[in-house]
């Protein structure tokens, strides 16, 4: 569904990415941990097209088609979506108004006509059950107001409405107390399916307990310098960053 | 991917939309302005001598005022002795129905997107059609007369309600309120009057389609409204002007009188022709519009977005005269390209317990100018006299630019003056965010546009809204800062 091949980039003239190499196929749920700074957020904003991160090197196709040529619109109608860390609010848009005009927008991507409110409330009632969000929540501005925990429920009920193949969630867990965590993880998990994938970037081992990954990456100065299995997750909680960093560090002074 | 640069001159190079004008044979009076012109328009209106005498007393005050320095922008030389007074479609005669009315003229109107029969029908809106200065058709005439409520061209009114007109013309803007106040004394063609009776409740909004055509002609409209004891009415005024090269003149006049208990809502949709993105051309929207609550408990509500003109240069004011009455300013002005907007309000608390809410959201994109200005004052009777003021700017793109120019005067120690005014820009991270949920740079700015401008639009009776949420979208579609 995705690969990506060598992918360089850089924010205000910074190497940020400095060669990233990953295919993810559907069905699959992929974790990509690391340190502060190793450029995990940045990975995210490169994939859906932030304006202020220059690509210098690689290529990234989606879905057959080459994602870095496309317009931040057109890779999300396209079916990728990322639910942001820090999502921003919107005062005087309707949260409802809102997902119906994306939600429509996407459609027409797709040459589907509108969708009847009738059918769209019916919609939005299912997946605000299906993701335990709360209802009242809907018909405020958008993310206006909303706690930290709230707008990153909204996140993953966007995510739920907008049905994407590819969702990427950038460190939904942080801020998150234990109980809004279960919630969110419940949430992503029953949204998983065999022709959907994930990529869950996340700082700490904790989220993946509830959200268990197929493969872990470990990213450390703009590389994925390891890959493993939910057991790398655990390995890395024990033993934190460290000596990864060494691991690298000595391979560099060979 | 396109930059902002690119959106920013996409808006700028956008075509005015409602620039077509109509071939309807005019009748025009001769160019120059002097008391001639003045008993020129007189006659050919068929109007007593107490009128022209009241147009001859704002000519000789307009002659001895100054164009004021005050403003935030630079005034354009304005060649008075160049423009023609008068103009009316030729053919005049007594209309009964819509369907008597000049084809053309009528599909002037459906370009405009006002199909009155469908209006009539379906939204129940009366609407008084002002095509350069003569009223052409009323509609909805009988049953507003059922409930003994007049509403007609102010022409009109003159001729069949003259006690009334004699007796609250002038008496909320003087004749020498301002110069172009007492031009439009000296020379307003025509206009709309309404007249609501005691405890009546208007049963459907009153509306007036304003249209400059002509060239070389300034609209000077006049309008009074006056609400008796315990009455209600909505009135909405829409605009919208053909697209020329030289710059037209609009200085008109609106006057609200509410008593005991009586509530005006006017409402205001402005989208006169503004010119060309480098600023040739245009309306000069110089308007002069002041409600008076007269009575106790009494209620004027100005609502207004305005979107048009090379320079919008007014601020609907309050006077709140009884005690309890209230006061309401509601406005969203949109400048883009090199356009002007010096507008705002002004609320003179004089009663005892008056309250008065401002909400202004002043939008500029653009080489444009937006300024509020705004006048909260208080008297000394204005005993637990309440304001609130909010004032918010929205830039985008940073070659515009947002003032803002409260003044208080307070002489009443109880009284609670509140102003509150915010300055910001689209975000980059707000666009991208829509921009990642499927909507596109342009739908994303309407979208935010919208909801910036949502308190006001709130205001504006239901299919004004819907047409004002459009003209915003249109106006401002994909600006990006």
């Amino acid at each position: 569904m995705l690969t990506i091949k060598n992918l360089h980039a850089e924010v205000d003239g910074k190497q940020i990415l400095k060669g990233i190499n990953l295919e993810i196929k559907k069905g699959e749920m992929h974790a990509i941990m690391g340190p502060n700074g190793s450029g995990k957020s940045s990975l995210s904003s490169v994939l859906a097209g932030r304006e202020n991160y220059t690509v210098t090197q690689g290529e990234v196709i989606f879905e057959g088609k080459n994602l870095l040529d496309m317009s931040p619109e057109d890779r999300a109608r396209e079916g990728l979506f990322l639910a942001f860390q820090y999502p921003v609010e919107i005062p005087g848009v309707s949260n409802l108004h809102f997902l119906k005009t994306a939600l429509n927008e996407i459609r027409a991507y797709h040459s589907l006509p509108a969708m009847e409110s009738k059918e769209f409330l019916k919609l939005t009632k299912e997946k605000q059950q299906l993701v335990d969000f709360n209802a009242n929540l809907m018909n405020r501005s958008l993310n206006e107001g909303f706690s930290g925990g709230e707008k990153k429920r909204n996140e993953v009920f966007q995510l739920a409405m907008l049905d994407p193949k590819l969702a990427i969630l950038d460190e939904t867990d942080s801020g998150l107390d234990i109980d809004a965590l279960r919630i969110v993880a419940a949430g992503v998990n029953k949204l998983r399916s065999a022709d959907k994938a994930f990529m869950v970037i996340t700082h700490y081992q904790r989220l993946l307990e509830y959200i268990v990954p197929d493969f872990v990456h470990v990213l450390y100065n703009g590389q994925i310098v390891k890959t493993g299995t939910k057991e790398l997750a655990l390995e890395l909680e024990e033993k934190g960053y460290d000596w990864l960093k060494e691991e690298v560090h000595q391979k560099e002074s060979v | 991917m396109r930059n902002s640069n690119e959106i920013i001159d996409d808006i700028a190079n956008r075509e005015y939309e409602f620039g077509f004008t109509t071939d309807i044979e005019m009748e025009m009076a001769p160019v120059g302005l002097n008391e001639e012109t003045i008993r020129f328009i007189s006659a050919k209106k068929e109007e007593p001598q107490w009128m022209l005498e009241w147009r001859l007393k704002g000519f000789q005050a307009f002659k001895k005022m100054q164009f004021p320095k005050w403003q935030h922008f630079e005034m354009p030389e304005l060649d008075l002795q160049k423009l023609s007074y008068y103009a009316a479609p030729k053919k005049k005669k007594q209309l009964n129905s819509l369907d008597e009315v000049d084809p053309e003229l009528l599909a002037t109107f459906e370009k405009l997107g006002i199909p009155i029969n469908e209006q009539k029908a379906l939204a129940g809106v009366a609407v008084d059609v002002v095509f350069d200065s003569v009223s052409v058709a009323t509609t909805f005439k009988e049953k507003l007369h059922e409930l003994g409520i007049i509403f007609c061209s102010f022409g009109e009114a003159v001729r069949t309600h003259p006690d009334l007109v004699k007796k609250y013309l002038g008496t909320v803007v003087p004749h020498s309120d301002n110069i172009f106040a007492a031009l439009n004394a000296a020379v307003f063609s025509d206009g709309s009057f309404v007249y609501i009776p005691k405890g009546v409740r208007c049963p459907m909004e009153l509306s007036t389609y304003f249209r400059i055509n002509a060239e070389n002609t300034g609209q000077f409209e006049r309008t009074l409204i006056i609400a008796d004891d315990d009455s209600y009415v909505s009135y909405l005024e829409g605009c919208t002007a053909p697209k020329r090269d030289e710059n037209q003149l609009h200085a008109a006049v609106v006057e609200l009188v509410a008593m005991e208990r009586a509530e005006i809502k006017y409402s205001t949709v402005q989208n006169w022709y503004p010119g060309d993105k480098d600023g040739n051309g245009g309306i000069y929207n110089f308007v002069t519009k002041r409600g008076i609550c007269k009575g106790n408990s009494s209620k004027i509500s100005w609502t207004q977005v305005e979107t048009g003109s090379a320079i919008t240069w007014k601020y609907p004011s309050v006077i709140l005269q009884g005690d309890d009455a209230e006061g309401e300013f509601y406005s969203v002005a949109v400048t883009r390209n090199k356009q002007i907007a010096d507008t705002g309000t002004k609320i003179y608390h004089l009663g005892r317990n008056t309250r008065s809410r401002i909400i202004s959201k002043g939008i500029s994109a653009g080489h444009s100018d937006n300024t509020y200005r705004g006048l909260v004052q208080v008297g000394p009777r204005a005993a637990n006299a309440r304001n609130f003021t909010q004032c918010d700017s929205l830039l985008i793109g940073d070659r515009c630019g947002a003032h803002t120019f409260p003044y208080i005067e307070s002489r009443n120690s109880t009284a609670t003056v509140e102003h509150e005014a915010t300055t910001s820009k689209i975000g980059e991270d707000q666009i991208f965010y829509l921009n990642q949920r499927g909507i596109e740079t342009e739908k994303a700015v309407a979208l935010i546009v919208n909801g910036y401008a949502q308190e006001v639009l709130n205001q504006l009776p239901m299919e004004f809204a819907v047409e004002a949420r459009k003209l915003l979208s249109i106006t401002l579609e994909g600006s990006v800062g």
